[in-house]
């Protein structure tokens, strides 16, 4: 079996050698190059926008604005989320919406001219910072993927928190962040006669097929997306942001190739952020510590109405953790002007995890009770909110085996009481979890007479090891060698697969993967024309029974084939929907404070994760590794600033957003507790892309709780929130 | 990006040339549309690399590469403040290509100097400034103006403020003059486009530093939001002469609080003179936020300041100890 292994990822000696082209790397015959000219204030509508001198410039060929913009259908596509803007009115919504767009012969043309485009403005009041208009939160129309309803109440939490041996009754505030991929959102478009090719950045090939056919009103079967890699993603490639439609419209003009890239700057205004979220939490629980009464409320920041709506889900997570008889959460939305928030690695999950497991350290405070303890004592055996099972919970290891490596037992409770000379030394701990989400979804695999194997599905790899472990699924079904598995993914030409978001990806793409291998097997192995096919096996081009082989060419020259190959269309069984299906882990931080200058470093890490059965143990670790960086830099750096007069991004630059560099990163030691979950998926696999980011903002805040006695509240945590 | 033309040293200096050396800066400014030079003068070939260090001084040439002064023996012998505050700044690769000189014209961080969208008195004078009432974490305490409270946010000039070095400066036509780098940057006032004395055409040369006791025990102790690749919140380049216990000379400068590097003097009064003691050392670094003008965001910074004077003292403390 190679599944479950450890082993070089399939596209890594390409990624190493620059021989995988990202979607910016490829090119056309008359390419041109559009920069897209963005606003500068925040409400408003524009008055007029001069062109004379940018046209005038050298090389320009268009410039795009509402006035000669395209008409698209903005009505049809029901799945299309994001239509604004698209440049179909004057109206501005926000500093930074895209405003016109400026298409020259060269790059450093396009630039110049874009900075000589002249808009004028009638500006009007904005709303900029979300806490000034709490009072006006109303509650969204979508939530959750349509997965639950934004407000649920079991028991009543009220009632139960009267007499309660402790209580916490805390607000918890997490800024706007933005997913910064290393790979800038890019476009490059050309049409041929109404027929769209568009090479792009994206999680869902399939979204920006569907989103682009649905704005340009021609058939899904005109438009074909390729994205054979992504230089990460984290949630803001997962729409099919504007600017995409934008660079086609742009194509269709000039009646050329166009390539548009955003830049670093425009990357804070066009593709989504993880929104600004104010939670309220409160907790009760008796003298034994067991949980009386959760109430979670929470606010989160979004757009205008008219862009549409996107809820950061935070309390979903406090419907199912802990056992409990009352549990109440509500979900609410505050406008403000900016533009539409987006999913963000664990959205919903990481900044209500920080809330939820921020309040449970203080509730172990408050009852002089280890942490670790507290959560076992309330353990859940069941969802309490819905009152299903768990499809799988190995959340119980998790906490021994992560406590046990973490060495949690050394830890002294009272905060300040760990030091080393000037340093103070702080162990805090929480849970994560994430659900187990799966779509329906295809591949196709082909066996060629020598024996190698084709696979092929139009899915994405964000760098996540979507290649290694489609070859590795089909790998031991056919049962070759993984290095003569080829997989190819990222063309909307091969059998549909959903967006790689939701950490579900291995979920949809490997059960078709192995259905289609299943199918390719039995295929060839009727091919031999024996009978006693329970006895045959596949073995590296060879198909052996007890007595007798025959390779799979001459099996393929029996049956007059080049080739067999089958597709497969899997989808999630009935019978998931009766189970709550979440990935479950512990983590375990340790920081170093300093007593004097307060800086923080994190110096120890170990996550125990209950991740089903792990496919490919490599590409695993580095996406629990990359998430736990992930989530230290939302603890103790990221933060989008905006002014609180113009409404514009004060940091818009990966120089003043900070996320972690090598130094401020320890050792990570992960661990993993396969508890297999096949109910989601026969192959017993959980998505991992974001549980492990899920719980270390918690696990941070705790342990420089520990360190330090100061309770912080609101991410991230830098030194001046601990100088007092 | 607007077009420019790069041209080699010599010609007459004309309004909207730049002089270009590493360029880590100036090309950000450039693509950000925050200048805009017409000519670009390429300095590569034409100033000094070369580190002369002596027993009695210093004289780096402006084309020298941080990393390169940073790792040079005797800058890290003899004055090891310099060293340490070239080292703290920026990336490897930023530090391969950034120069001395270049790094001492390094222009601000604020975000609203960098971004046109917002107005700006130091890009337009008198267009402005939303910083000061806006997001001003990382601004001034010390010396800003009510036009502009933005920082200098370069680690180099601390150590070269805080043991007094002289910055050669060449003019068109050649004439060569030396000015202390106490009185380079000029204070914002109400003309802060205008950031240093520097003429038009004019440029940095050389940097000449004197070499001393406290130099050579010294420090540089920086403040930042992440461990490495981060401007200081907060740094202090701190120099102690200590002789039978006894403070002879001080040198405190501080970083990231102010337009230019801002030297502590009274601090270094407070010390000198006192025995070398936890207690003065205290004392002296409790002054250190004295006079501090927070605008709501960046208050913390005067306490961060004293707290970063004491590490400073300390730290150089321990090592004449050993």
């Amino acid at each position: 079996m190679i599944v479950g292994q450890s082993i070089d990822r399939q596209d890594g000696r390409r990624k190493v050698l620059g021989q995988a082209k990202y979607a910016a790397e490829a090119s056309a015959d008359g390419m041109a190059h559009a920069i897209l000219v963005q606003s500068t204030v925040a409400a408003g509508t524009i008055s007029g926008i001069d062109t004379s001198k940018a046209r005038a410039m050298p090389g320009v060929l268009e410039i795009l604005t509402p006035d000669n913009a395209d008409k698209l259908n903005l009505k049809q596509g029901a799945r299309q989320p994001v239509t604004f803007p698209l440049l179909q009115g004057n109206e501005v919504l926000y500093s930074g919406q895209h405003v016109a767009v400026v298409v020259a012969e060269t790059l450093q043309q396009a630039q110049a001219a874009a900075a000589k485009v002249s808009v004028r403005y009638r500006a009007g009041e904005a709303v900029t910072i979300m806490d000034a208009v709490l009072s006006q939160a109303y509650e969204p129309k979508k939530f959750d993927n349509g997965r639950s309803k934004p407000d649920t109440k079991v028991g009543d939490p009220d009632a139960a928190m009267q007499g309660a041996a402790a209580m916490v009754d805390a607000t918890y505030i997490t800024p706007i962040e933005h997913h910064n991929p290393m790979e800038l959102h890019v476009a490059i478009a050309q049409w041929n006669g109404d027929r769209l090719t568009v090479r792009t950045a994206t999680q869902a090939i399939s979204g920006a097929q569907e989103t682009l056919a649905t704005l340009f009103d021609i058939p899904k079967e005109n438009v074909t997306v390729i994205c054979p890699f992504v230089g990460g993603g984290f949630g803001c490639k997962g729409n099919t942001w504007p600017h995409v439609a934008l660079t086609a419209m742009a194509a269709r003009k000039v009646n050329r190739p166009v390539k548009l890239e955003v830049t670093r700057q425009q990357m804070f205004t066009s593709n989504g952020y993880r929104a600004r979220t104010v939670q309220k939490l409160k907790l009760a629980a008796d003298s034994d510590g067991k949980l009386l009464a959760i109430r979670h409320d929470g606010l989160s920041q979004t757009s205008q109405p008219s862009t549409g709506e996107f809820a950061e889900t935070v309390g979903v997570e406090s419907r199912m953790l802990y056992a409990c008889a009352n549990i109440a959460t509500t979900h609410r939305l505050v406008s403000v002007n900016q533009g539409l928030p987006t999913f963000m690695r664990a959205p919903g999950e990481a900044s209500g995890n920080f809330a939820l497991e921020s309040a449970m350290d203080e509730l172990a405070v408050a009852l002089s009770m280890d942490p670790v303890e507290l959560r076992l004592r309330n353990y859940a055996e069941f969802d309490p909110t819905s009152g299903r099972p768990f499809a799988s919970k190995g959340l119980r290891a998790c906490y021994r085996q992560g406590a046990e490596a973490f060495n949690w037992s050394r830890r002294t409770p009272p905060p300040g009481s760990m030091r080393d000379g000037r340093v103070l030394i702080g162990m805090g701990m929480a849970t994560s979890t994430y659900p187990t989400n799966r779509m329906a979804a295809s591949a196709l695999v082909r066996m060629m007479a020598n024996g190698d194997v084709l696979v092929r599905s139009g899915t994405q790899d964000l760098g996540t090891g979507t290649y290694t472990t489609m070859a590795q699924v089909a790998a031991d079904v056919l049962g070759v060698p993984v290095e003569r598995v080829r997989v190819e993914l990222g063309d909307s030409r091969f059998p549909p697969a959903p967006v790689s978001g939701g950490s579900m990806t291995s979920a949809s793409v490997l059960p078709a993967v192995q259905q289609a291998a299943f199918q390719v097997r039995d295929k060839l192995l009727a091919l031999t024309g024996w009978n006693a096919s329970g006895d045959l096996r596949l073995d590296n081009g060879v198909v052996r029974g007890p007595d007798r082989q025959m390779s799979v060419g001459d099996a393929m020259a029996r049956g007059g084939v080049p080739s067999v190959e089958a597709t497969a269309n899997t989808k999630p069984s009935p019978d998931a929907d009766k189970y709550t299906r979440h990935a479950f882990g512990a983590q375990f931080a340790e920081v170093r404070i300093d007593a004097d200058l307060r800086t923080i470093k994190v110096s120890r890490w170990v996550g125990a994760f209950d991740c089903g059965k792990v496919i490919s143990a490599k590409t695993a670790r580095s996406q629990l590794i990359g998430g736990i960086v992930f989530g230290i830099g939302m603890a103790l750096m990221e933060e989008t600033r905006v002014d609180p007069e113009f409404g514009r991004i004060v940091n818009a630059n990966i120089a003043e957003y900070h996320m972690p560099v090598n130094a401020d990163i320890p050792d990570i030691q992960t661990i993993v507790v396969e508890s297999p979950d096949t109910i989601s998926t026969p192959l017993g696999l959980k998505g991992i892309g974001e549980l492990p980011t899920v719980g270390v903002a918690a696990a941070i805040a705790n342990a420089v709780w520990h360190a330090t006695g100061t309770r912080v509240r609101e991410l991230p945590i830098r030194l001046d929130k601990l100088l007092v | 990006m607007q077009t420019f033309e790069l041209i080699a040293p010599g010609a007459a200096w004309r309004d909207g040339d730049a002089f270009i050396a590493g360029g880590t800066d100036l090309l950000q400014l450039m693509k950000n549309e925050v200048v805009a030079p017409r000519r670009l003068v390429d300095l590569s070939d034409a100033l000094s690399h070369d580190i002369v260090a002596t027993d009695a001084n210093l004289e780096l040439g402006a084309l020298c590469g941080m990393n390169q002064t940073a790792m040079h023996d005797g800058v890290k012998k003899q004055w090891p403040a310099i060293s340490q505050a070239l080292l703290s700044a920026a990336s490897p690769q930023i530090r391969n290509m950034g120069t001395i000189g270049g790094n001492l014209l390094q222009r601000t961080r604020c975000g609203y100097f960098r971004d046109v969208g917002f107005p700006c008195n130091k890009r337009q004078p008198g267009a402005g400034c939303p910083a000061i009432r806006g997001d001003n974490r990382e601004l001034a305490i010390f010396g800003g103006s009510a036009q502009c409270i933005a920082t200098h946010p370069s680690d180099l000039p601390v150590a070269l403020m805080a043991f007094d070095a002289e910055l050669e400066l060449t003019a068109p036509g050649g004439k060569t003059r030396r000015v202390p780098i106490a009185g380079f940057y000029r204070p914002p006032g109400d003309t802060p486009d205008i950031e240093t004395v520097l003429l038009p055409g004019e440029m940095i040369v050389k940097v000449h530093v004197q070499s001393s006791a406290a130099a050579r025990n010294s420090c540089y102790v920086k403040v930042r939001d992440r461990t490495s690749f981060a401007f200081a919140l907060v740094s202090a380049a701190v120099g102690l002469d200590i002789a039978n216990h006894q403070i002879r000379d001080a040198r405190v400068a501080l970083g990231g609080v102010a337009p230019m590097p801002w030297r502590l003097t009274h601090v270094e009064d407070a010390l000198r003179g006192k025995p070398a003691t936890a207690e003065a050392f205290a004392a002296a670094a409790a002054c250190a936020g004295d006079g501090a003008k927070g605008a709501g965001g960046n208050d913390f910074k005067a306490e961060l300041a004293r707290r970063t004077v004491l590490r400073g003292l300390h730290t150089v403390a321990e090592r004449e100890n050993l």
